[in-house]
């Protein structure tokens, strides 16, 4: 049982960026926007966020409020990064592909730039503990307490309400269901008086939000709370966009898909703790390649039946109505 | 058109002749993309470093003529990912696993390299070889879930992406002809299978530019003039239509994808097959769970060049160009990363260039009386092949 539990709090921390992100992915998409710089967004709001640590770290505050403040400077910045998309895509109506590939090149050069220049290393290194022992009262819990709420960090929690947001967000307001109209028929959407640009850019905008906080939750829970330009946030932009795929543009499957995911990559990376795993003898690599492959297997039997948003990728034009 | 030069009608026929050329607009498209692109860079070296703006601005843009031969060198690799990702491009797939096949490449040519014994010259051609088989075998596999599973090639090719480089990396680690643990790098290649050097002194220039060169060329032949490049543009353009025209859409896919693939390992394998400028040393790969960036580069360069095979050639080029430029302007303090980020802001502002370049072409059709509503395809296509032909001559 102690293994299951330490699997599940080691996969939370992991699990969790990558819901967030994948959400944003799924929210862009709804809209009509591919938002393949998910993983430039992403770094851009963890440098933020890192940076923002950096320079509060000494003041006194509790690691919590740092964590929230960092949030959301992380929140912003990704906002606003993310608008670089919605411009070139929704108002110029350029190919998004492109548009989010030059963006995700872009960070990574502009955190090399700036860190060698002004700290003289690859990226920004803070040493706040946002670690979490245990969680008063609701640790104590049994099965419950140390699944969720022992040795972890407040972003999870933080994750689970996002989630619950999204779905509400979504599924049950009137903004969510145009939103979604955008992404289907934005010409239907459009003669029924949705401002089809203003939606895209809503959705661009939440994915530049889910995004850059998606990435400030991995430097905090998978980075110990550090930035670096050369290792990036480690494809998991990209692997959020499968983990969105995977989870066919659906808030809760989406969940579990990015649980899976986190579930084997944990297991790749604690195989010598399990001793069941490590008296198989099998290369340590063979677990590293695990999740890939395992997402691999599942999209191929999923993505027959495979219901992308079927206006995504297209720049919308009025006068093709 | 002997005599009808004063005709005004002949006259306007002329013009919409110069700007459906294809190369004409994508041409200036990247050009107005560059110019936008070096200028943000030299803003971002005002506000780095004021007082050193202009001379590494210089270094920038003449660097690299001083560092000819390396300009060429380091253009090789980034070149065939450049055509193996514009090629898939072609065809409407968006190769981003590139880098995995142009890792899968490397270790091909390497262990053929080191574990197959040829005479002669035999080597190092059939290291290049091998490096085509493996980047053609991690192509085709995205090929297959693509055309067979429907899986989006994006996901597949990222996913393969990871799984390659950790392949690679194992089956490196794991093989002690190839790799010496205590130097956590590969051993030193024989000169058997290092690609002839072509002698221009201080770099590292060998045939596979030439090679690359070539591929180039041979491709856009194979878009331009065979049935199976008609196919791969036609699907590009509309996949229904396609299909519907009797055209094999999954066949081609599969094909292009492992072409694609076969073009990037072969970056990987003159990459890594390069000679060196000191005797009895080569270069060498170092298994550190890295995922390629000469893949990624590839990308930009194939988005510069418009995906297209000659376009996909001066844009390696320049990119290698600037590139050199940039490791100069370390001189006066400044990181070569500033290269990457006037590479991705002239990739940013050339998405969009396209657009600007529609809009104007369609303003001088609409002043000239005629109304073309073939103006919204995919920006990155060309016009059909017949005018492709022409714009050649």
């Amino acid at each position: 049982m102690d293994t299951v539990y330490y699997l599940i709090q080691n996969m939370l921390p992991v699990g969790i960026p990558l819901l967030l992100v994948a959400l944003g992915g799924m929210f862009s998409e709804r809209s009509g926007v591919v938002n393949i710089a998910l993983e430039g967004i992403m770094l851009f709001g963890a440098f933020f966020g890192a940076l923002f640590v950096y320079f509060v770290q000494k003041s006194g505050m509790g690691p919590q409020t740092i964590l929230l403040l960092g949030m959301l400077v992380a929140a912003i910045a990704g906002l606003i990064y993310s608008l670089l998309l919605s411009f070139a895509s929704v108002t110029m109506k350029a190919n998004q592909v492109i548009t989010g590939t030059s963006l995700n090149m872009l960070i990574p050069a502009v955190i090399l730039l700036f860190s060698k220049m002004f700290f003289n290393s690859d990226g920004i290194t803070t040493n706040m503990n946002f670690y979490i022992r245990e969680i008063p009262v609701l640790g104590k819990l049994p099965v419950i307490g140390p699944m969720f709420f022992q040795r972890t960090y407040l972003t999870v929690m933080i994750g689970f309400v996002f989630l619950a947001i999204a779905i509400i967000l979504l599924y049950k307001t009137r903004f969510g269901l145009r939103l979604m109209a955008c992404g289907e028929h934005p010409h239907a959407a459009d003669s029924v008086g949705i401002n089809v640009h203003k939606m895209r850019y809503a959705g661009v905008s939440i994915s530049g939000i889910l995004g850059g906080i998606g990435g400030f939750f991995y430097s905090v829970g998978v980075m110990d709370g550090n930035v670096s330009g050369h290792s990036g946030v480690a494809g998991f932009g990209f692997l959020a966009l499968a983990v969105m795929i995977f989870g066919q543009w659906k808030p809760v499957r989406i969940f579990l898909a990015a649980m899976f995911f986190a579930f084997l990559r944990t297991l790749a990376y604690s195989v010598s703790l399990i001793p069941f795993l490590a008296d198989l003898g099998i290369n340590q690599t063979y677990y590293k390649m695990l999740p890939y492959l395992a997402t691999m297997v599942v999209l191929a039997f999923t993505s027959k039946r495979s219901r992308a948003p079927k206006a995504e990728g297209i720049p919308y034009d009025k006068s093709q109505r | 058109m002997r005599d009808n030069n004063n005709s005004p009608i002949n006259q306007k026929i002329n013009i919409k002749k110069i700007t459906n050329l294809p190369g004409f607009s994508s041409f200036t498209s990247a050009l107005m993309a560059i110019v936008l692109g070096l200028i943000f860079g030299f803003f971002v070296m005002l506000a780095a470093a004021p007082a050193n703006a202009v001379a590494g601005f210089r270094y920038v843009l003449m660097g690299g003529l001083g560092r000819i031969g390396d300009v060429f060198y380091f253009a090789t690799p980034i070149l065939m990912t450049g055509l193996a990702v514009g090629f898939a491009f072609k065809m409407g797939l968006f190769n981003i696993g590139a880098s995995g096949q142009y890792t899968m490449g490397m270790f091909f040519a390497l262990y053929v390299g080191f574990m197959w014994d040829l005479p002669g010259a035999m080597q190092w051609i059939a290291a290049i070889i091998a490096g085509m088989v493996g980047g053609m075998l991690w192509g085709l596999i995205p090929g297959i879930f693509k055309a067979l599973m429907n899986v989006n090639e994006v996901i597949t090719s990222i996913m393969f992406n990871y799984i390659g480089m950790y392949l690679v990396d194992m089956l490196i680690q794991g093989n002690s002809v190839m790799y010496i643990s205590t130097k956590t790098r590969t051993n030193y290649l024989p000169s058997t299978v290092q690609i002839p050097s072509l002698g221009i002194p201080g770099s590292n220039v060998n045939l596979g530019i030439i090679f690359a060169i070539i591929f180039g060329v041979i491709l856009y032949i194979v878009l331009q003039k065979t049935t199976f490049g008609y196919e791969l543009k036609a699907t590009g353009f509309n996949k229904y239509a396609a299909e519907y025209a009797g055209m094999k859409g999954k066949t081609n896919i599969i094909i292009t994808m492992a072409i694609a693939g076969g073009l990037a390992g072969l970056g990987g394998a003159f990459a890594i097959l390069a000679p060196s400028a000191i005797a009895g040393s080569s270069m060498t790969y170092e298994p550190v769970n890295i995922i390629a960036a000469n893949g990624f580069n590839g990308i930009a360069v194939a988005l510069l060049g418009s995906a297209h095979p000659i376009g996909t050639i001066f844009s390696a080029l320049f990119i290698s160009y600037i590139q050199r430029g940039g490791t100069l302007a370390s001189l006066v303090g400044y990181k070569p990363e500033i290269i990457d980020i006037v590479i991705a802001v002239i990739i940013y502002f050339s998405a969009f260039a396209m657009i600007m370049n529609h809009a104007a072409a369609s303003f001088v059709k609409k002043r000239l009386g005629k109304v073309d509503k073939a103006a919204d395809t995919f920006a990155l296509q060309e016009d059909d092949p017949n005018n492709s032909e022409k714009g050649a001559e």
